[in-house]
């Protein structure tokens, strides 16, 4: 076993079950990244570490009446403040900045929407990376992320997004963007003790601040998220640079990786009875691809 | 700062005002998360624009930049008003009850007692105390001179002000000298510089009701400063003020003295006319609640750059030596009248005791000797003294640029230094260079002021008129060079050399060991003006062009030239040994030091300042065994503050140091800032720099230039009258430059948009704009300004506009924003706007033609605070146009 | 069987085609891996530093190429902060996050320079003709501009023509050198960034 590997949780257009899934125990949620705006400073030091761990060029950038780098993420800026000037429910004024990148959802719509096998893997630790060897430049997974985080690199013909620095997880690091954090607005640690941690900063914010809606944001419409944040208000997300206030995988994609997955799985199952009659009919012959019938 | 950056996590509530830590010092700033989130320590920021400091803040107050004085002045008269202080510590770790002379008055009309406008200065004969002894119960509150107080006064007070307090009870001290003997009959006068002295058995009123104490006098000086005031001179209203002044001194609520409170700053406050005294009136404050000395308490002045600590403790300033030792004067005929001049004798209640640590002076002077001049320093040359330079006026940074611009200053070193983009009026600093012989620039990067002369405007035909030689020499980054920066929390920290200079690139000591030794060859083959103090620096260096630093370091320490021992303990350092601390120091020539303040930094064990040491038993952020802090390793500085008179600290959870009566010594989590062996029976005071031994509320003598008090004034530009006195807009011993560069606009001739300058979290002073990655982040110059101001104009977010100031213009694009509001300064609606300082016509986006290559110190002024001489670079007056 | 399950295809798996083969149906008990990428800092040497920039003095981590052999001339690949420094515990801001284009850049002067009276243009200079004449300059102002004593009769010694200014970035014992020559030769306008 390389050391540098990650464990496969999922796989995208995978037919089968992923290789030894529950061949480990449990090692609970997954690794995780909590993200508190009411401390974060927005300096972007994560948008720099991340620049730089990853090797990315410098962008030309162009003044927007904001302090944003940048209007959206592209397919080399993994991780973006959004600023948002706001005004909150008790007249006082607010600077929200978030952090956008990459959520990791626990039912990840990218990997569900992926048609290339392998493309997309969802690791044992809850990381959700991009495999862009196999990346067939579809940009399927841009529209099954509810979060409009995948972005396609036109030159290479490639999708890519945060990977929650699984290089650096691999080895026992945290991801580039958390250490760098001055006040430790971002954190990193399992699921759970985020969990934990996260639901304790909300509730001392109702308890001792003028934000008395702060809540967690772990969306339950993807599974809950390996990246989670503690908002000033729960009730509005879409005030933090459009964060959805419930996302969802859309339709199409949960319907056909969803509900008519068992039609795929059928199909499989059927080729696999009829290679099997036929091979027991007619002997040794080139198997069918039966992969054709999941392309949509 | 007082205290330190990991200190900040144990404070109950800060005060963030005249600094933008989260932008500009954001991995400091972690230390003020970590107390909101681990102690709901609660955040009040004050600042002219809604910070991303403020987005964090429990309360923000959007306040006219240059009227803090007014806001914390205001503070001040609401928590004496509000009984939210703590008056013990007042009592015994500060001057409160010490009684002024008679005869010092208020500024009620602007200025305080002595003022000459003939010579526009003061003559601080009667900012000084009253001889006496403790005349506690004998005051009188009813007919002080400036007005009576608000208050009545304390039962059982019955005398006048106006007759003489009796002699000293306690006679301890016995000189008994009636208050009044020290009357402005016998009193000198005094020119800037001169001397005086303060009585050495200060009068004073431990019930603090005597209406010449100094809390009677503060009281009287704030109550000018209710919340009305505040509102008309800084647009807070009137609401907001009363939340915010009830919350910071919340934590003296009820008679607490557990909780502590923080006062965080940087050059928000500084780079005014009336800097020292705004950042004096945070201290004042500071006092009175108590909060001086203690974990989690302290005035924290962040710092803006990796070692200006450093510069400073080195005497990178003109008017000091390393240390802060006085530079020499023309009126110190020899060391012996330097010593006496700035060595000062304790001034206190006769019955109290005071460190007085400034009385070492002779020692931490002639040690630096023997380490600037070596065997040629003698007892009998006075320790070559004279080859000093001696002073009597400023030398300050604008007085380079303006000395320079009248032809006096013919040549300048500027190594790292960009002074054209530093300004303040960036164009009269282009145009002294212009009238230079030479200027050599030490950079790392092409800079604006090594391209003075082809600046924006300057055509090749002009060019030739400018006859300056320019050198520009490539030195070492950062990472090239190994030695030692002190940070804001008075750390010492090595570093070490990571990679070589690039191409031809030299270290900065190399490059200034050369020039020095090739200029002393000069000297010795050619002789020239007064060439021994050239010829007899002591510069033993092993590689005497390129010293090591590590070679410095041990020297600016300093060591025992001939054996020195101690006679309390017999221990003996013997010749040529690393001292161990500044206590080993002799004036007899037997030690040399660089810096009497970083002895200990480099003992015999070797460079503390390499130290790594990641424990810290107390959890209170001390981290004792990490690199070095001075003094002496102490980390939160007056720390015997932190203790009740008896030595218990104030709050046990907190505790940093305490006395320990069975070892008969000061210990604890923190090194003492104290005299180890004092008992709390010898009131000996906590704030040993002082000759008081005590925290400074009233400042005596000749302490500022301005006041013994911090009064508001105007800024230098200022949209409104001076609401408290309209005949005193300013402040009268700040000083203006008068070239016929420096000119000063008004609201009359249409400058009424009050302008402030800063720096952005993206990009570092002139330094990013090379660096592509902080490029992409922030990639254009921009102002910010009001949206309402904007809707007013016509003008959307993006545009491009023209800032004027008298001096200058701007030219960037508008980023319309929320986060500055109209403010109501005295029933006039008045905007601010706000320029980020980062670009100028050398970088990345200037070099691609993405800029309009304008330099936002074209705008500011030169107008100078008459204590610190930093320029008024925040709260000037400009107009705006769309271009 | 189906075509997906070739081994070229799916080398990332790391699994034998038995294996493969096996997995398909579900028996396998070897989990799937993926190779993450190579860590770029993996074989590095760490040089402590402290960041230059502000004052909190965040420790940094400058990780560079080659282990500091005799033949290897070291360049910086990587900058991180320095999580045992307690105050920034291996944070950064974004300009300390952006140190590694701070040291290697294309913008660094490399070559002493000259601007010659009434010139446009730079020239190059060697370190030994810049020293020469830069100190004959020094020399020249100073003996042309000494005040030995001021107009009462007092010694004075100051060199009233030469100002300098030092950086933010200088360290203190640079400083220290620079007090040590300046004061000698008399210079009284002696400041620094401490100032502004």
């Amino acid at each position: 076993m390389p050391t540098a590997a990650l464990e496969i949780k999922a796989i995208s257009a995978h037919p089968g079950p992923v290789p030894g899934k529950g061949a480990k125990r449990n090692e609970g949620d997954g690794v995780c990244k909590l993200i508190d705006v009411t401390t974060c400073i927005g300096c972007k030091a994560c948008e720099v570490a991340c620049l730089e761990w990853n090797g990315y060029p410098f962008h030309e950038t162009k003044f927007d009446n904001t302090y944003q780098t940048m209007p959206d993420l592209q397919w080399n800026y993994y991780n973006l403040i959004r600023f948002n000037e706001h005004e909150f429910a008790d007249g006082s004024f607010g600077l929200l900045m978030r952090k956008d990148q990459c959520m990791h959802c626990a039912d990840p719509g990218c990997l569900r929407a992926c048609p290339a096998d392998g493309a997309i893997v969802q690791y044992s630790n809850g990381i959700v990376d991009f495999q862009q060897e196999y990346c067939i430049g579809c940009q399927y997974c841009v529209s099954g992320c509810p979060f409009n985080i995948p972005k396609f690199n036109s030159m290479t013909k490639k999708v890519h997004k945060c990977t929650l620095c699984s290089d650096r997880v691999a080895v026992g690091l945290e991801p580039a963007c958390i250490k760098s954090c001055p006040t430790g607005c971002l954190h990193f640690g399992t699921k759970d003790d985020m969990k934990a941690l996260a639901e304790t900063r909300a509730a001392q914010l109702r308890e001792q601040t003028a934000h008395t809606n702060a809540g967690v944001y772990d969306p339950p419409g993807v599974g809950g998220t390996q990246v989670m944040y503690v908002l000033h208000d729960i009730r509005n997300p879409e005030a933090y640079g459009g964060l959805p206030a419930n996302p969802t995988i859309p339709l199409m994609v949960r319907l056909w990786k969803g509900p008519v997955k068992w039609l795929g799985g059928l199909a499989i199952s059927l080729g696999l009875v009829g290679v099997v009659a036929h091979f027991l009919r007619f002997g040794p012959k080139e198997a069918h691809p039966i992969e054709e019938v999941h392309r949509p | 700062m007082t205290n330190g950056w990991i200190d900040i996590k144990n404070t109950d509530v800060m005060l963030i005002m005249g600094g933008n830590p989260a932008e500009n010092h954001p991995c400091g700033f972690k230390w003020a998360i970590e107390a909101k989130r681990e102690r709901n320590a609660k955040t009040i920021v004050v600042d002219p624009r809604f910070t991303r400091t403020a987005a964090t803040a429990d309360q923000f107050l959007q306040i006219r930049a240059g009227t803090d004085i007014a806001f914390l002045g205001g503070l001040i008269s609401w928590a004496i008003e509000n009984g939210r202080y703590h008056k013990d510590y007042l009592v015994h770790f500060t001057n409160a009850s010490f009684l002024v002379r008679n005869d010092f008055q208020l500024p009620e009309e602007g200025l305080f007692s002595g003022f000459d406008p003939a010579t526009q200065a003061y003559d601080k004969t009667t900012w000084n105390y009253q001889e006496g002894g403790n005349v506690t119960g004998t005051a009188a509150a009813s007919s002080a001179p400036g007005g009576a107080p608000q208050h009545p006064p304390a039962p059982g007070s019955s005398s006048k002000a106006g007759e003489a307090a009796p002699h000293s009870s306690s006679g301890k001290g016995g000189e008994g000298q009636g208050y009044q003997a020290f009357g402005a009959v016998g009193a000198k006068a005094m020119g800037p510089g001169a001397d005086a002295t303060m009585p050495s058995n200060v009068a004073h009123d431990l019930s603090l009701q005597h209406p010449q104490c100094v809390f009677q006098l503060l009281r009287r000086q704030y109550s000018r400063y209710t919340p009305e005031i505040v509102e008309r001179i800084t647009g807070i209203p009137k609401a907001e003020f009363l939340k915010a002044a009830d919350l910071f001194t919340s934590i003296r609520k009820d008679g607490d003295a557990k909780k502590v409170g923080t006062i965080i700053y940087a050059v928000g406050w500084t780079q005014h006319t009336s800097g020292t005294q705004t950042i004096r009136t945070a201290a004042m404050l500071q006092l009175l609640l108590g909060n001086v000395g203690r974990a989690g308490g302290g005035v924290n002045a962040l710092r803006g750059h990796s070692n200006i600590q450093g510069a400073t403790d080195m005497a990178g300033i003109f008017d000091v030596l390393p240390g802060y030792l006085k530079m020499a004067s023309p009126a110190d005929v020899n060391l012996a009248t330097y010593i006496k001049r700035t060595t000062p004798t304790p001034s206190k209640p006769s019955e109290w005791d005071s460190y007085n640590y400034w009385s070492n002076t002779s020692k931490f002077i002639v040690s630096f000797l023997k380490a600037m001049y070596g065997d040629a320093a003698t007892k009998e040359n006075d320790f070559a003294f004279r080859y000093l330079p001696s002073i009597d006026r400023k030398y300050s940074w604008v007085e380079i640029w303006d000395d320079m611009y009248a032809g006096h200053v013919k040549g300048l070193f500027a190594f790292g230094m960009n002074g054209v983009a530093i300004g303040p009026n960036s164009q009269k600093n282009i145009e002294a260079l212009k009238k230079a012989d030479w200027l050599v620039v030490c950079e790392i990067y092409p800079d604006e002021t090594s391209e003075f002369w082809r600046s924006p405007g300057i055509t090749p035909e002009d060019m030739k008129t400018i006859n300056t030689s320019v050198y520009r020499l490539p030195g070492a980054g950062f990472a090239e060079k190994d030695g030692s920066f002190t940070n804001s929390a008075r750390w010492l920290q090595w570093k070490y050399v990571a990679v070589p200079p690039p191409g031809e690139a030299k270290l900065d000591q190399e490059i200034v060991a050369r020039i020095f030794l090739k200029v002393r060859d000069l000297y010795r083959q050619e002789g020239g003006a007064f060439p021994d103090p050239v010829l007899k620096l002591s510069w033993n260096y092993t590689i005497p062009e390129n010293p090591s630093l590590a070679e410095v370091a041990k020297e600016i320490n300093g060591r025992a030239i001939s054996d020195v021992t101690d006679s309390k303990s017999s221990q003996t350092i013997k010749a040529g040994q690393q001292l161990p601390g500044f206590s080993w120091l002799r004036d007899d020539g037997s030690t040399l030091s660089g810096n009497w303040l970083y002895c200990g930094s480099w003992t015999e064990e070797g460079g503390l300042t390499q130290r790594r040491g990641t424990d810290d038993p107390s959890g209170l952020g001390v981290y004792p065994n990490w690199a070095w802090s001075w003094p002496m390793n102490r980390r939160v500085m007056y720390n015997r503050a932190s203790c009740d008179i008896a030595g218990k600290p104030w709050d046990p959870s907190r505790a940093q140091i305490w006395w320990d009566g069975d070892k008969q010594k000061w210990g604890g989590n923190d090194i003492p800032d104290f005299k180890i062996d004092s008992p709390p029976k010898d009131h000996m005071g906590p704030f040993i720099m002082n000759a008081e031994g005590v925290g400074r509320i009233f400042g005596p003598l000749a302490a500022f230039a301005d006041g013994p008090f911090p009064e508001f004034y105007e800024p230098t530009e200022s949209p409104a009258k001076n609401v408290l006195h309209p005949n005193q807009q300013n402040n009268p011993v700040a000083r203006r430059f008068k070239s016929d560069m420096d000119k000063f606009g008004t609201p009359e001739q249409g400058y009424t948009i009050v302008c402030t300058t800063y720096r952005l979290t993206e990009h570092y002073h002139y330094w990013t704009k090379n660096n592509p990655m902080n490029v992409e982040l922030v990639p254009e110059p921009f102002v910010e300004i009001p949206a309402q101001l904007a809707d007013e104009m016509g003008l959307h977010g993006g545009e491009t506009i023209k800032v004027s100031s008298a001096r200058g213009h701007y030219i960037a694009k508008a980023f319309v924003t929320k986060r500055i509001k109209a403010m109501m300064i005295d029933g006039k609606k008045t905007y601010q706007i706000g320029i980020p300082i980062h670009w100028g016509y050398r970088g990345i986006a200037e070099d691609a033609g993405k800029t309009a290559r304008t330099l936002a110190n074209a705008l500011s002024p030169a107008a100078i605070d008459p204590n610190a001489y930093t320029p008024e670079f925040k709260g000037f007056l400009v107009k705006l146009e769309k271009v | 069987m189906p075509a997906d399950f070739s081994t070229d295809r799916r080398t990332f798996l790391k699994l034998g085609t038995g294996a493969a083969l096996a997995s398909v149906l579900g028996f396998d008990l070897r989990p799937a891996y993926a190779q993450a990428r190579e860590l770029k800092i993996a074989r590095t040497t760490e040089t402590r530093s402290t960041c230059p920039y502000c004052s909190v003095s965040c420790g940094v981590i400058i990780h560079t190429l080659g282990d500091k052999a005799k033949n290897v001339t070291p360049q910086v690949v990587h900058v991180e902060g320095d999580p045992d420094h307690p105050i920034n515990r291996g944070t950064l801001c974004p300009k300390g996050a952006s140190l590694e284009q701070d040291i290697v850049n294309s913008r660094r002067l490399l070559k002493p320079q000259v601007r010659r009276p009434g010139s446009d243009h730079w020239e190059n200079i060697s370190w030994d003709q810049a020293i020469d004449e830069i100190a004959r300059k020094v020399k020249k102002t100073r003996d042309d501009t000494f005040v030995a004593t001021d107009p009462q009769g007092r010694t004075v010694n100051r060199c009233e023509g030469i100002a300098w200014s030092g950086g933010c970035t200088d360290t203190n014992e640079f400083n220290y050198l620079v007090v040590k020559s300046m004061r000698s030769l008399g210079v009284c306008y002696l400041e620094t960034q401490a100032r502004v």
